[in-house]
């Protein structure tokens, strides 16, 4: 067990934890922010996707002791209210079926449209490939992507 | 669920919603309202019936009582009520009702049967709150009721221009007589009903509030997790758990059966106490492969069957004398479920009740699972839904509720037991394996005289639906199905039985199509008219609305004049009285083929949410060519080789080419949509790619055929 101080959504947090637990439970079972969720804990789903310093990372497969210094921001720190582009765009596109992957979705989305605000088909496909949807609403994701992408362009 | 946070949960919820008008969960404007939370005093909402209850400030709440699981139920149901009540939609806050077997009929999310079973009971309930306010009006103002009407949550008095609205209506309302027999209005007359409106949970899902099972938390629970024998037909030798109790953060370790129970305050605690156990494991009966599966359903396929599940003329004396004779076999693997969100409960059991919280297609089969594990009365037992990541059929049993209710009472706490994606793969309970061998006797002017498919599956109960078409048009039709005990547990898997029989039926129609010169199109419309003019036989299927959705396909797809370069494959089936025809397009690249168009034409009656009904179609059809290209399950020795996403392949966004849904038009009573656009994929799937290569896929998943791109 080791003491951590982690910074999430702007809160700076202090856990006691053993040194290899992955950051998906650290937010789920310590912050109680469970917005981010379990799905595979191989890193091969994307459900529990969060962006760490910006980038879309696997907190399932993101010991916490690696965490560092490092801004972490979950679903639930995406933007205050739900305001955020890609959140807005999900509900235009009315994405979800079960819901499940769509955190880890949206934060994918988010991370990749900071990247390339105007992604093709191609680059959609590639960038989300690590998150799975087994409702099968790959299609809807797509569109609402490029929703956002309008979105944040204008 | 008198005591539990839930019931405070909800409370507090309506506190919020009251004092904004519902437009927080509802109105395009939620990003915006949330701030406008206050806390001014709630006020009690009145309730008039099991769905529907109004406050004073006009806060209509609308119970859902189904499981959610992606089929967005918990849309649809509060709208059939909502369009009865004839309510401002956007004023409607919905809640999620518990298991209550005194209130509500049929709380399962299964067998595609939420919509067709709640159509007229839900619209009623509407209905009769709408009369009662009317009622609450007329004696107010002292008119007659039938001069009142009722406008988007508004009753009006034309004559003497009198309103008021169904929270100033509410107290009073909610006292009047029950109406009997109350009407339900017209299809044409709908303005909720087929029209699309958002999910309902939309906002807590995109911001991470909802909850799912796993996300439950209660104070003082503890997390838990289990281990299970890791082969079929194997049993606990021994257990040495002294690693794991000496761990910190384990509380305890409960050895029940043949499974041990690690209990402990965090997830990760438990899982590293779990891997710390010593266990042996013995050989309890034989350890299955699939090697010896195929030999089984091999052998099975071969022997005929004294009672055939269908026997219409003499099919076997057809053959016989046939000019031609076409036969193929098709085969489909054992599958998991694997819903995204792994299986879990929680459950508090005290000395003679107990609480269940969680994921479950079937609360009311949970319920009686985990009493009779108790051994105390269902009533004892209380079960909350919580929103669930999936279900795919894995739900309807109640094996991981009633295994949480277990390990609560021995370990006397709370516990929430959590499955990891490994429990949850290789834990049982799988759609079964199932062999087809389809054959057809062709006399020499190429007419189709019988007709004669075997079935054989491993734990399959019987793995034909021996009316399907062309049964009925069919002169001479044989059907055999035959079950193979297994030790490998099995379940329905969404669509049962269908999801893989619709494979083989269909595809072998192709072929036959192929094999006489026709187009199968034509084909299928041709017998549709034989079955029509001279049924052979049970014919369940209605001859117009499965022409009228076949048509409607071949129309939207421009059957039969695809630019040069795309190959089109047809399949069309009827299951859970719902009608889908398919069009899939293929291309090849680099000589491979790649799947460019899926079309769906259904018939399923009145749609009621257009955008979810697509939505929940779409998925079914990326669902059936996802498991038709990638996904297979294999045993050795009892031990499932596969265990999560890395050696199970799902389908991913790449992989998915885009939809197209097409809805017949009819005012017929609605069906269910959950399960019905799976079964047909594969074969449309397989029938483009046979015109495309002329490889004829036969065995799922077809990325077995070496295929690269598929
Ligand atoms: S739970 Fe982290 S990738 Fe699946
Ligand atoms: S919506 Fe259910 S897993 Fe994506």
């Amino acid at each position: 067990m080791a003491e951590f101080t982690l910074k999430v959504n702007g809160t700076k947090y202090k856990v006691e934890a053993a040194a290899d637990t992955p950051l998906l439970w650290i937010l789920r079972d310590h912050l109680g922010l469970t917005g981010s969720k379990y799905g595979c804990g191989i890193g091969q789903c994307g459900a529990c996707t969060v962006h760490v310093n910006g980038e879309s990372m696997r907190s399932c497969a993101l010991p916490v002791s690696a965490v560092g210094k490092a801004q972490v921001i979950t679903i639930e720190g995406l933007s205050k209210t739900g305001e955020h582009p890609v959140q807005q765009a999900w509900h235009e596109v009315d994405v979800p079926q079960c819901g499940y992957c769509q955190a880890g979705q949206i934060m994918s989305a988010a991370a990749l449209l900071k990247k390339n605000p105007t992604p093709s088909d191609a680059d959609i496909n590639s960038a989300m490939s690590g998150n799975i949807c087994r409702c099968g609403t790959y299609n809807r994701i797509r569109e609402a992507i490029h929703v956002a992408a309008k979105k944040v362009k204008s | 669920m008198s005591t539990s946070s839930i019931q405070f949960d909800r409370r507090s919820f309506l506190k919020v919603t009251a004092t904004t008008g519902g437009g927080m969960m509802l109105g395009l404007s939620w990003a915006a309202s949330a701030a406008e939370i206050s806390e001014a005093p709630f006020m009690e909402a009145m309730t008039f019936n099991a769905f529907v209850k109004i406050s004073p400030e006009g806060v209509i709440t609308i119970m859902s009582p189904n499981p959610e699981c992606g089929q967005n139920i918990k849309t649809a149901m509060p709208m059939l009520v909502a369009e009865e009540l004839d309510c401002d939609w956007s004023k409607v806050v919905v809640e999620q009702a518990g298991l209550d077997s005194t209130k509500y009929t049929r709380q399962v999310a299964g067998g595609s049967g939420s919509t067709p079973a709640s159509w007229k009971p839900l619209r009623t309930a509407g209905a009769t709150a709408r009369q009662m306010l009317i009622s609450a009006a007329a004696k107010r103002w002292n008119v007659s009721a039938s001069e009142c009407s009722t406008s988007n949550g508004v009753v009006l008095h034309t004559a003497s221009g009198k309103k008021a609205t169904y929270g100033e209506l509410a107290t009073d309302a909610a006292k009047m007589e029950v109406p009997k027999d109350v009407p339900l209005k017209a299809v044409k007359d709908f303005k909720i009903i087929g029209q699309s409106h958002k999910a309902v949970d939309n906002k807590k899902i995109f911001t991470g509030k909802q909850e799912f099972g796993l996300d439950f938390k209660r104070e003082g629970m503890l997390i838990g997790v289990v281990a299970r024998p890791p082969a079929f037909g194997m049993k606990i030798k021994s257990v040495n758990d002294s690693r794991t109790k000496s761990m910190p953060g384990i509380k305890q370790v409960i050895r029940f059966g043949n499974k041990v129970a690690v209990l402990g305050s965090s997830t990760w605690e438990v899982l590293k106490g779990r891997e710390r156990l010593a266990i042996e494991w013995e050989v309890d009966t034989k350890l299955e492969s699939s090697a010896d599966h195929d030999a089984k359903m091999t052998e099975l396929l071969g022997k005929s069957l004294e009672k055939p599940q269908r026997k219409d003329g003499d099919a076997l004396a057809q053959f016989e004398g046939a000019h031609k004779v076409i036969e193929s076999k098709f085969e489909a693997p054992f599958l998991p479920h694997a819903p995204m969100e792994p299986m879990n409960f929680f459950a508090d059991v005290r000395e003679d009740k107990a609480e269940l919280i969680g994921p479950t297609q079937n609360p009311g089969s949970a319920r009686n699972a985990a009493a009779q594990v108790l051994g105390i009365a269902p009533e004892k037992v209380s079960v909350m839904m919580t929103r669930m990541g999936g279900g795919f059929g894995r739900r309807l049993n109640a094996d991981f509720a009633a295994e949480a209710a277990e390990v609560s009472k021995l370990a006397k706490a709370p516990v929430k037991l959590m499955w990891t994606r490994e429990d949850d793969m290789t834990g049982g309970i799988y759609r079964p394996a199932c062999h087809y061998l389809y054959r057809a006797a062709l006399d020499a002017q190429g007419n189709v005289k019988a007709i004669h498919v075997r079935g054989a599956g491993l734990n399959v109960g019987n793995p034909l639906r021996e009316n399907n078409f062309p049964a009925g048009a069919i002169e001479h039709f044989l059907a055999e199905g035959h079950n193979q005990q297994s030790n490998i547990t099995t379940g329905p898997w969404r669509a049962p039985v269908h999801n893989f029989l619709a494979f083989a039926e269909q595809s072998f129609l192709d072929e036959i199509a192929e094999a006489t010169g026709k187009d199968p199109v034509q084909l299928r419309l041709d017998w549709l008219a034989k079955a029509e003019k001279s049924p052979v036989g049970n014919v369940p299927y209605k001859i117009d609305r499965f022409r009228n959705t076949i048509e409607l396909a071949a129309k939207k797809a421009n059957w039969g004049k695809a630019p040069a370069g795309v190959f089109q494959g047809f399949s069309a089936y009827f299951s859970f009285n719902t009608y889908v025809a398919q069009v899939v397009e293929v291309t090849l690249e680099a000589g491979q083929p790649k799947i460019k168009r899926m079309v769906c034409a259904v018939d399923c009656g009145v749609v009621i949410n257009p955008e979810h009904a697509i939505n929940q179609i779409e998925g079914g059809l990326v669902d059936g060519l996802g498991h038709a290209m990638f996904s297979n399950m294999t045993f050795k020795d009892g031990v499932p080789d596969q265990t999560n996403y890395d050696s199970y392949r799902v389908i991913k966004m790449g992989d998915t080419p885009p939809v197209e849904v097409y809805f017949v038009e009819n005012e017929l009573d609605p069906t269910g949509l959950g399960e019905p656009a799976l079964p047909p994929l594969s074969a449309a799937v397989g029938n483009a790619i046979f015109k495309a290569t002329g490889i004829r896929l036969r065995k799922q998943p077809f990325s077995l055929n070496g295929l690269r791109n598929v």
